[in-house]
């Protein structure tokens, strides 16, 4: 066992949680150093659990195998980029872009399509729903074994998982306008093409924008599990199986760190668009994502 | 709001899409395994008419498309006539599924109403915690299975640990979510009645928060119960087909055996459908026993 790096590590730790206490409670005068300040408090949590992880690995002598250090699993992407680059390639900008809009769209349409006749969405929202619960991964390996090894496979089950969160959400938020609202486009004489693009597009806008979040993250984890059944020699998911079947923990780790950063940027383009179209809604409007 | 009809609202409509579906499946088989009873007869030298093709294409060992009879078949063969405690057993896979899933269930149900109790509780936390807890969830968790169970494999966990520890990480966090805004439900003018009354923060979480944020929960529940046995699912992958569902899924990859396949996936269809139900069930009857809807 290691003490130094173990306590400083742990120094560091407290010092970090003071202060966090302390942001919160203070008041800032001016109102730039009110917003760092609330950026900086999350920020310095995920600091501390970085460097807790980095002094508990060396003070107790993790074997890499088990848990590599964060240093470990930096040095180790930065040094694998063109492999990440390609993996990444693959996985994300060929199967999980393709496949979300793919799934999306195709949600989105047939929502729009179904809209006009109740009995259809009697019938589809229930299956919707029940589907959303299911494991819907696992037409992962047929998937796989209809359209190939390659991206296809997987763009077919990202496209199955992230249809029914959209077509369930859209048909929610086409339903999301009141009754006064729409006599009020009928008394202007509006078409159902104007009382949809004008009134009822707008308002669903925040339950679609709800299906393309959850979506985003959807999509790639369909990709990734889809590869684990049989995928080119390339890409995230198959890069994972089998630098785990090595024993190459810090590859992987380096893999996830890829994940989590393409995830979070998705997730957060979304959200960013989102507060662009639905600018008027409650939730932005005060000031919060 | 007008009364809702059992027959016209809800069978007639679903019961339409759902043979719908199957008419279609049907179609698809016949189309889909089609090309391979052509080959078949092409190599033999001779041809083979439509009346002939029909029955073949859905009775074959490894069909592109399994008839919807045939995965009834293979289900009614796994569950029925074979022993439970047989490794062909679908039941046996099923139940191996199961008690990873509610044991990591469990586990994140608990986690995620400790976390949310904290982050209402401690401004601090409620800051530094819930940014993180939301980005943890667009990192693709799953993809990080199959390292967590070789992990823990090497540290000498195995069985149905790793498998739950998955469910967990993906169960706890619609139980946060859903808490956190349960919990601040209570009103402001109902904390202030709890004020006047001079309750400890134990009184008010008991009496106002936890109850106010029933609801809450079990909605969460429902999502929780059905991410987690996907996770449990996926927890199967990378243990090299050994036993469970996923497990069933990977070896039918293996072999192309997609009857099998179809199976359990219709198997896990089922226990997921059984989970949703199970917590919706518990969520009226304590909605009830709190005087909702008396």
């Amino acid at each position: 066992m290691n003490a130094a790096p173990l306590f400083s590590a742990l120094t560091f730790w407290l010092a970090a949680w003071a202060l966090n206490e302390w942001l919160v409670r203070h008041h800032f005068q001016s109102p730039f150093a009110q917003r760092t300040a609330r950026l900086a408090v999350p920020l310095l949590f995920g600091i501390t659990i970085l460097v807790l992880w980095e002094g508990i690995v060396r003070g107790f002598d993790v074997p890499s195998v088990l848990l590599p250090a964060p240093s470990a699993i930096w040095s180790r992407l930065v040094n694998s980029i063109p492999t990440l680059w390609a993996d990444f390639r693959q996985t994300f900008l060929k199967s999980v872009i393709t496949g979300y809009a793919l799934g999306c769209g195709l949600g989105f349409v047939v929502a729009i399509l179904i809209d006009r006749s109740p009995f259809l969405q009697k019938g589809l929202l229930p299956l919707g729903n029940f589907v959303s619960a299911l494991p819907v991964i696992g037409v992962a390996p047929i998937m796989v074994m209809w359209f190939g090894f390659d991206w296809q496979s997987k763009v077919a089950v990202v496209v199955i998982m992230t249809f029914f969160p959209m077509l369930v959400n859209t048909v929610a938020g086409l339903a999301a306008t009141s009754h006064m609202e729409r006599d009020l486009m009928r008394t202007y004489a509006a078409s159902w093409w104007q009382t949809l693009v004008k009134l009822r597009l707008p308002a669903a806008w925040p339950f679609i924008f709800n299906a393309l979040k959850i979506n985003s993250t959807l999509a790639l984890i369909g990709a990734i599990v889809a590869e684990f059944f049989g995928t080119p020699i390339v890409g995230m998911g198959f890069r994972i199986s089998t630098e785990v079947g090595r024993m190459n923990v810090d590859m992987v780790w380096a893999e996830i760190a890829v994940a989590a950063l393409a995830g979070s940027f998705f997730y957060g383009a979304v959200a960013l668009v989102e507060r662009a179209v639905t600018f008027w809604h409650p939730s932005v409007r005060g000031g919060q994502a | 709001m007008e009364k809702q009809s059992f027959l016209t609202d809800r069978l007639l409509p679903i019961g339409t899409i759902v043979l719908a579906i199957i008419a279609l499946w049907y179609v698809a088989a016949a189309v889909l395994n089609a090309p391979f009873e052509r080959d078949n007869a092409a190599r033999n030298g001779t041809t083979i008419t439509f009346s002939e093709l029909l029955p073949k294409t859905m009775a074959q060992d490894r069909p592109v498309l399994p008839a919807p009879h045939q995965v009834v078949a293979e289900l009614w063969e796994t569950t029925v006539d074979k022993p439970i405690t047989s490794k062909r057993s679908l039941v046996y896979h099923a139940w191996v599924t199961l008690s990873a899933t509610l044991l990591g269930f469990a586990m994140g149900t608990v986690l995620g109403i400790l976390l949310a109790i904290g982050i209402v509780h401690n401004r601090a936390m409620d800051r530094s915690l819930m940014p993180w807890v939301i980005a943890s969830q667009t990192i693709p968790i799953l993809a990080i299975a199959p390292m967590i169970i070789v992990v823990l494999n090497a540290v000498g966990l195995s069985g149905l640990l790793p498998k739950a520890l998955i469910s967990t990480y993906l169960s706890f966090f619609p139980v946060v979510v859903g808490m956190v805004k349960g919990l601040r439900s209570p009103e402001q003018i109902q904390l202030d009645l709890m004020h006047t009354y001079s309750a400890s923060p134990a009184q008010t979480f008991w009496k106002l928060r936890w109850p106010a944020s029933m609801p809450y929960l079990f909605t969460s529940l429902k999502v929780a119960v059905a991410i987690s046995l996907v996770g449990a699912i996926v927890g199967e992958l990378p243990t090299g087909a050994v036993a469970g569902l996923g497990a069933r899924l990977l070896a039918g990859s293996y072999y192309g055996q997609t009857v099998q396949i179809w199976a359990a996936l219709f198997m896990a269809a089922a226990v997921a459908a059984l989970l949703v139900i199970i917590v919706g069930i518990a969520h009226t009857a304590v909605l009830k026993r709190m005087g909702e809807r008396a």
